[in-house]
C-alpha cells in the first residue's frame, strides 16, 4: 500500500532543510522498497518543530519534528511509515497544544492539503463560499462581508465590507480587485504561508470579491523576496483556470474573473496601497495624496478593491459558514480571528491564528514560550517597522485594534518580534529612523529628511554628545514627522522611536564609552 | 565588472522582451524583471529601447529603475548572498552574522567581490521571522544562520 508522507515546500521548513530531508527520504524507501508517496504541504506554523514530516497512518496523521537528513535511516528503521514510535515523535499534530488551542478558519487547510491540488482543497471544504457567492446578488456578498466585521488585516483595519461597497456602487467598465501581498513588515509572514500553503483560499477571496464588486481582473502585487509564492501561485492560478474557477464563467455562473500574479521590486513602501498602484501601473512607487480613494480612482484611474492576502483569504469561510459565525470570535470592535505571526527571539516561533482578544503577555510567555536564548524579555515590537516597543508592564494589553492604538501601538499585520535583554533600544530607535530613510519614497520632507536627520541624531545621543538637548531634538522630529507625513511610513516611524524613548529611557543615558568597549 | 555589455548588447533581444509584454496593463516593472532575468541587469543601452516601445522618455524609464532596490545596473557577482538586516533577524543577532559576512567575504553591503565571484546585499524582511538569523543564496532560502554558516557559504561561493 502506498503511504503518503508530508514534507512542508512552505519556505521557512525549506530554510531549515525540508527540501534536504525530503530527498532523503525519497532515497531511503526507494533503498527500502517502500512505496511512498510525497506530498509537499504547506507549514502548520510551529517553525520551531520545521522541518515537521507527517505520516498518513491508519490511524490519522502522525508528525515527526524536527527532522534532520542524519534523522531519516532510523526513522525508517523505527518504521514511522506506519507511525512507529521514535524520540521525534511528536504524535497526533493537532493535539501538540500550540495548534490544538487555536481557532483556524483563514489557516484550517495550511499545512494539511496538498496547496496545488484542487481536488484537496475541495475535500477540505474549499469553493463552498465561492459557490455560496456565485448565487447571490452582489449586494448581498459586500452585506454579508460587512455584517462579520471583517476588517483589513494589512494594518489599517478598515471594514472590508464598506470598502467593496464603495467600489460596487462605483460605475464603470472595468474594475480591479488588487491583492496587496508585499508583506514587507519584519515578523510577519502569515501572507506567505498562506501563499505558499493554500493559494487557492486567496483565489476563491480574490473571485468572491470580484462577484460582489463586478470586477472581472485582479491582480496580486508579491514582493519579488518571495520566489517560492511566486512559483505556488502561479502554479495554483493555472489550475483555477483550467477547472473553471477562473476565466470567462467562474464556475459556470458566466460571470469573468481572472488572476495575475505581478511582482514587486524590493521597495517596502510599495505595500502602501496608492504607492503599490503606481508600481502595478509601470511607475516609481510614489504614494499617491488621498482623496481620490483607489476605490474611487484606483488602478488605472479605474475604482480598484485593494486588499491584504488574510483579509481576502477570511472571505471564503464567510460566505461559508456566515457572518454570524465569523463575528462570534473576538472583542470589542476587532471581530473574527487573527493570525498572530510570533517571530524573533522566541522559542516557539510560528503562526497562531486566535480570536481577537488574547494579551500580549499570553501571546510571548505562554504561547510563544519566552525568549529563544533563555533570558529575560526585555521589549515586543508589535506591527512591524512601524509599530511601537512594548515593555512587560504593558503585556496586559489585549490583541485588539483599539487596545493596541490606546497604548500609542498598533497591531498593524500582526507580527510581534521578541527581543531579550540584550537588546539595546537605542540602537532600535536609530534603526527605525535609518529603515525609514532607506525606504521612504521621497515625497515629503518630513519623511525623506526628518529620518535621516532623526537616524544622525540619535548618533549622536550614542556618542554621548549634548544628550538632553538631542532627546528632545527627537522627539521634537518625530512630532514633525507623525503630523508632517503623507503616508504611515513617515507618520508612523514616531511610534518604535518614542517608545522606546518613553519605555526605555535608560537605553539612551548610558555611558558612551562604555559603548565603544562592548 | 568582467563582462562587457556595450560591445555585444542586443536590442533586438530587448525589443524582443519588449513585445513579448506590451500588452499586459503596465507593463514596465515585467519588462525590466524580465531584461534583468535574461541579461543579469538593467543595462543603459536598454532604456531607449524600452521608453521608445512604451511611449516614455528615456529619463522616465531611468526613473523607474533607479526607484526600486531590485534593478541593476551592472551585472551581480556569479553568486548573490543576500542577509536579512531587519527587525527579528537583529534580536538574534543578525548584526553580528551582517559584520562577520562582510569581513569573510572582504566586501561590504551592495558591493562585488573584485574576481567576480559573489555580491552582498542587505534585504529587509524574507518571511522567515520565526527562523530568524535568515539569509538567501542564490534565491536559496537559509534559517538560523551563524557564523559558521556563514563560513561555508563564503568556501561554496569562492570555489
Ligand atoms: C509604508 C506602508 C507599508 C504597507 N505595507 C503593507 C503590506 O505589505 N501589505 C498590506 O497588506 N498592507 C500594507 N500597508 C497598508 C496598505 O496601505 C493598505 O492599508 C492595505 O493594503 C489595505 O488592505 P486591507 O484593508 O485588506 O488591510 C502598508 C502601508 C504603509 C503606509
Ligand atoms: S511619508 Fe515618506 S513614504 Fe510616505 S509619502 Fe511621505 S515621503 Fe513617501
Amino acid at each position: 500500500m502506498t503511504v503518503t508522507i508530508y514534507i512542508p515546500g512552505d519556505s521557512g521548513a525549506v530554510a531549515l532543510g525540508a527540501d534536504d530531508v525530503a530527498q532523503a527520504i525519497v532515497g531511503e524507501a526507494q533503498k527500502r522498497g517502500a512505496d511512498i508517496k510525497l506530498v509537499r504541504n504547506g507549514s502548520r506554523g510551529l517553525y520551531w518543530l520545521e522541518p515537521m514530516l507527517e505520516v498518513a497512518t491508519d490511524g490519522g496523521r502522525i508528525a515527526y519534528g524536527p527532522v534532520s537528513v542524519g534523522d531519516v535511516s532510523a526513522l525508517f528503521d523505527a518504521e514511522f511509515l506506519s507511525g512507529g514510535a521514535h524520540a521525534l515523535s511528536l504524535g497526533n499534530p493537532e493535539d501538540i497544544p500550540f495548534l490544538k488551542n487555536q481557532t483556524r478558519l483563514t489557516f484550517a487547510r495550511c499545512g494539511i492539503v496538498d496547496p496545488v491540488s484542487l481536488e484537496d482543497y475541495e475535500a477540505h471544504d474549499g469553493l463552498k463560499g465561492l459557490r455560496n457567492a456565485v448565487s447571490m446578488a452582489a449586494s448581498d456578498i459586500v452585506q454579508t462581508v460587512t455584517d462579520s466585521g471583517l476588517r483589513g488585516r494589512g494594518g489599517a483595519g478598515f471594514p472590508t465590507g464598506i470598502k467593496w461597497k464603495t467600489v460596487l456602487d462605483e460605475a464603470g467598465p472595468q474594475k480591479y480587485i488588487v491583492c496587496n501581498a508585499d508583506e514587507g513588515d519584519s515578523g510577519t509572514f502569515a501572507d506567505r504561508m498562506i501563499m505558499e500553503g493554500d493559494p487557492f483560499v486567496l483565489i476563491e477571496g480574490m473571485a468572491i470579491a470580484g462577484l460582489a464588486t463586478a470586477a472581472t481582473k485582479g491582480y496580486i502585487y508579491l514582493r519579488s523576496e518571495y520566489p517560492d509564492a511566486i512559483r505556488i501561485m502561479n502554479a495554483a492560478i493555472g489550475i483555477a483556470r483550467e477547472k473553471g474557477v477562473l476565466g470567462a464563467s467562474v464556475l459556470g455562473s458566466g460571470k469573468a474573473f481572472d488572476i495575475e500574479v505581478r511582482v514587486g521590486a524590493g521597495a517596502y513602501v510599495c505595500g502602501e496601497e496608492t504607492s503599490l498602484l503606481n508600481s502595478l501601473e509601470g511607475k516609481r512607487g510614489v504614494v499617491r495624496a488621498k482623496p481620490p480613494l483607489p476605490a474611487h480612482k484606483g488602478f488605472l484611474g479605474r475604482p480598484t478593491v485593494i486588499n491584504n492576502v488574510i483579509s481576502l483569504a477570511s472571505v471564503p469561510v464567510i460566505l461559508d459558514k456566515g457572518a454570524d459565525y465569523y463575528r462570534d470570535f473576538g472583542m470589542g470592535r476587532s471581530r473574527g480571528t487573527i493570525p498572530i505571526q510570533i517571530a524573533g527571539n522566541v522559542k516557539h516561533g510560528g503562526l497562531y491564528e486566535t480570536a481577537f482578544g488574547l494579551t500580549l503577555g499570553e501571546i510571548v510567555d505562554e504561547i510563544g514560550g519566552g525568549t529563544a536564548t533563555g533570558r529575560e524579555v526585555k521589549a515586543v515590537q508589535v506591527g512591524g517597522p512601524l509599530g511601537a516597543y512594548f515593555p512587560r508592564e504593558l503585556f496586559d494589553t489585549p490583541f485588539d485594534y483599539e487596545a493596541f492604538a490606546g497604548k500609542d501601538g498598533l497591531i498593524g499585520h500582526a507580527g510581534i518580534v521578541v527581543f531579550d535583554e540584550t537588546a539595546d533600544m537605542m540602537k532600535q530607535a536609530r534603526f527605525a529612523f535609518e529603515f525609514c530613510a532607506i525606504e521612504s519614497c521621497g515625497k515629503c520632507t518630513p519623511c525623506r529628511i526628518g529620518a535621516v536627520r532623526g537616524a544622525e541624531t540619535v548618533e549622536k545621543i550614542m556618542q554621548g554628545i549634548d544628550r538632553e538637548k538631542n532627546l528632545e531634538l527627537v522627539a521634537d522630529l518625530c512630532n514633525t514627522m507623525k503630523f508632517g507625513s503623507l503616508c504611515a511610513l513617515g507618520g508612523f516611524t514616531p511610534y518604535p522611536v518614542m517608545s522606546a524613548l518613553t519605555h526605555f529611557p535608560d537605553d539612551f543615558r548610558k555611558n558612551p564609552y562604555l559603548q565603544a568597549a562592548e | 565588472m568582467g563582462l562587457d555589455l556595450s560591445s555585444d548588447f542586443d536590442g533586438n533581444r530587448i525589443q524582443a522582451i519588449v513585445d513579448e509584454h506590451i500588452n499586459l496593463e503596465g507593463p514596465l516593472l515585467p519588462i525590466l524583471h524580465a531584461v534583468q532575468e535574461d541579461l543579469g541587469c538593467i543595462p543603459q543601452e536598454a532604456l531607449p529601447v524600452i521608453a521608445n516601445k512604451l511611449n516614455l522618455s528615456r529619463a522616465e524609464v531611468h526613473g523607474v529603475m533607479s526607484f526600486y532596490h531590485d534593478f541593476r545596473e551592472q551585472p551581480a557577482g556569479r553568486h548573490v548572498v543576500k542577509i536579512c538586516r531587519a527587525e527579528a533577524c537583529q534580536s538574534m543577532g543578525s548584526d553580528a552574522i551582517a559584520e562577520h559576512a562582510k569581513s569573510r567575504f572582504k566586501i561590504g553591503f551592495g558591493d562585488t567581490a573584485p574576481d567576480g565571484s559573489v555580491t552582498l546585499e542587505a534585504v529587509y524582511c524574507l518571511g522567515l521571522c520565526a527562523c530568524a538569523p535568515a539569509a538567501m543564496v542564490d534565491g536559496k532560502v537559509i534559517g538560523r544562520v551563524d557564523e559558521a554558516r556563514i563560513d561555508a557559504i563564503s568556501s561554496e561561493v569562492r570555489s
